[in-house]
């Protein structure tokens, strides 16, 4: 059983939605991207996606692409970014990580080295925004012969009859994309996402978390009533573009850059 | 061997029938989109498929090339340049005198007649020199359709003629201010655009790039360049062309032009890239010519200009049409089957060429076309004066007459 998987199930029985902050590696830098995930674990985060920079981020939206190109203006690479879990996992076996990103990082490192690095860095799993599961075999056979789950995303416009084909291709849980839009759009439809969250529910056993738009505590709780859990990541990213690029941030630098995160964890608590 | 029979024999010429169902061209195209778009792309290929095979479709989109665009376009023989040039004979298929001054209207009345067919009634599109941008505001206009175009702000300065004529065509103009500022950065935002509206929004690819099935989409309406010249040398010349020369971005006149000769072995194919300041310095738009690796950039897998860790790099060009990383799939894959070569010319070697075609034979070519019309003389110097060399003079110059004179430090 892959460490995502223990964490849902744990979550599952202890009544817990799962809380999953998104943010990119490298901005402000290494370090700080470092002291923000044990921050983010420490005020309730399940489990941390962790976005790999690339210089086209087309599914994203401003704050998220301005946050890449600062990542990326530091040099930020995805052998950085292996480097940075492994980093991480020195300190704490227990939260899930997972990469986020684009493809051509990894076809530039090659599906096996990569596969491999993240599985031995001690990454848990892979989301890649522009690999649709059609394309996706050969990552995913090597991701999955390394015990790295591959996660995919459907979307307000995902047909019924292509769910299938995403689920049997996903491992971990699977994201759903609120609305139809780029990352940190506004609008949430809550009628769709209640309906198609049901829809899905029949037809997967995986968790189900949802992702795009929430950015605050009440939109974090409106989306938890409906899903295993959410993700936060605009919002979040939002909150970093106002860390100075130094070393080191004192501890109220730090709990005020995730305070939305704080937020989030106690709203989701309440609910149940 | 000599006559396509032979050709055939010896080379599974199904290679050229791409792409299989999935979009595929050998290993190159696909499709990589975020989730959001697939139910869209698939949607297209389904009404595209199912269009494609009514020949009522094709006989609108035939009328409005010929009463709305202008075509046939002429195949010129340029008797001064092939003079200048001291070897084969050159003629220029004329897409410079289509209605909007390029080919790429070519292919904005076919995805156009798809749009009203599908019911869309907002129009987006990239574009890099702006002809394309202006080719979709002119049918956006025609049409009564509301049209967005995307524009990298560093075109936006080197184009600033069209950016004018696609406001006045009513088109809003977006200043893309991300990224490297150029075309690939328009491209990802036209993407992020029809992602939140996907619903109302017909997305307008200008070249064989994209996921499919726009390589597809885009080459078959631009083959009617490869179609018509075909014809014309067959009637004006007595038989098929020994050479074809076209300019290559993202390749769109390039693959409508070579497409329908891809069976005929006799017939040589030269695929010039935007060489920049010169290969060896980096700052180019060459992936082909200049042996980049395939990647993965808007929706397809091409070869791609991006470093070691995957990251796409900024190009440079002087013609903004030719300033792009990637290239379409197609063309990846005729690289690989060695059916076209891929040779480039550099910004100084294009820029000799334009005064040349204006002077010898009074045709202002675009930027993106004088790289063809450099590498073609080269060409013809080297071949006898019985050989025949067909260039795709893919669109006119007056877009460019402002970053001609301040290169040439003129003030207009």
């Amino acid at each position: 059983m892959s460490r995502i998987n223990k964490i849902a199930l744990k979550a599952a029985k202890a009544n817990r939605k799962l809380l999953i902050p998104y943010l990119v590696a490298g901005d402000p830098n290494l370090q700080t991207t470092a002291s923000l995930m044990h921050k983010l674990v420490e005020q309730g985060a399940d489990i941390i996606e962790l976005g790999i920079p690339f210089s086209d981020p087309s599914s994203d939206g401003p704050v998220i692409q301005r946050s890449v190109e600062r990542a990326l203006a530091k040099g930020t690479t995805l052998n950085q970014v292996l480097e940075l879990v492994a980093q991480f996992r020195e300190t704490d076996a227990d939260t899930g990580i997972v990469l986020m990103g684009y493809l051509n990082p990894i076809e530039a490192m090659g599906y096996k080295i990569f596969a491999e690095a993240a599985s031995s860095s001690g990454v848990d799993g892979v989301l890649t925004v522009d690999l649709p599961p059609m394309e996706a075999a050969e990552l995913n056979s090597v991701m999955r012969s390394n015990q790295v789950d591959t996660i995919f995303l459907v979307a307000p416009t995902t047909r019924e009859e292509r769910v299938a084909s995403i689920t049997e291709h996903c491992s971990g849980y699977l994201y759903y994309v609120s609305l139809k839009g780029v990352t940190g759009a506004a609008l949430i439809d809550f009628d769709s996402v209640t309906a198609n969250i049901n829809k899905l529910r029949g037809m997967t056993a995986l968790p189900i978390v949802i992702g795009f738009g929430i950015k605050d505590a009440q939109s974090a709780a409106a989306m938890g009533k409906l899903a295993d859990g959410v993700i936060i990541g605009s919002a979040f990213v939002e909150k970093i573009a106002l860390l100075a690029d130094q070393e080191k941030h004192d501890e109220q630098q730090l709990s005020d850059t995730v305070k939305v995160i704080t937020e989030a964890r106690e709203a989701l608590d309440k609910l149940v | 061997m000599s006559k396509l029979e032979d050709f055939s024999a010896v080379v599974d010429t199904a290679v050229f029938d791409g792409p299989d169902a999935s979009g595929h061209f050998g290993p190159y195209g696909g499709v990589f989109v975020g989730e959001t778009l697939i139910a869209a792309v698939e949607e297209l290929a389904q009404v595209y498929e199912k269009l494609s095979s009514d020949e009522s479709f094709w006989a609108e989109y035939d009328s409005e090339l010929k009463h709305y665009v202008g075509r046939p376009s002429p195949l010129y023989f340029a008797k001064r340049l092939t003079d200048s040039a001291g070897g084969a004979k050159i003629y220029l298929k004329r897409e410079d005198l289509n209605h909007t001054g390029a080919h790429k209207v070519n292919n904005t009345v076919g995805q156009a007649l798809l749009a009203k067919h599908m019911g869309k009634t907002r129009i987006i599109a990239e574009t890099g020199a702006g002809q394309h941008g202006v080719a979709s505001a002119t049918v956006a206009a025609k049409l009564g359709l509301e049209c967005h175009v995307y524009m990298g702000a560093e075109d936006i300065i080197r184009q600033a003629p069209n950016v004018y004529r696609m406001k006045l065509l009513g088109a809003n103009v977006i200043s893309v201010e991300s990224g490297s500022r150029t075309l690939k950065d328009a491209l990802n935002e036209a993407l992020r655009d029809w992602a939140a509206n996907v619903d109302n929004t017909y997305y307008i690819i200008g070249t064989v790039a994209g996921p499919h099935p726009y390589p597809k989409i885009v080459r078959d309406f631009q083959c009617i360049i490869g179609r018509e010249a075909r014809e014309q040398s067959l009637e004006q010349i007595g038989r098929l062309p020994d050479a074809l020369v076209a300019c290559v971005g993202g390749g769109s006149n390039a693959i409508g032009l070579f497409h329908p000769f891809l069976k005929d072995e006799s017939v040589a194919m030269y695929g010039v890239e935007a060489g920049g300041y010169g290969l060896a310095t980096g700052k180019h738009a060459a992936p082909l010519s200049a042996g980049c690796a395939p990647g993965v950039l808007h929706g397809n897998r091409t070869y791609l200009m991006s470093d070691e860790a995957g990251q796409v790099l900024e190009t440079h060009s002087v013609s903004a049409g030719l300033d792009y990383p990637g290239v379409g799939p197609e063309h990846s894959w005729l690289k690989d089957k060695k059916r076209v070569n891929y040779v480039d010319a550099t910004d100084e070697e294009a820029m000799k060429a334009f005064h040349q075609l204006t002077r010898l034979e009074g045709i202002i070519p675009a930027l993106e076309s004088s790289h063809a019309v450099a590498y073609a003389m080269k060409l013809a110097a080297t071949l006898p004066r019985d050989k025949n060399i067909v260039i795709n003079l893919s669109g006119r110059g007056d877009k460019d007459i402002e970053t001609v004179a301040k290169i040439e430090g003129i003030e207009l």
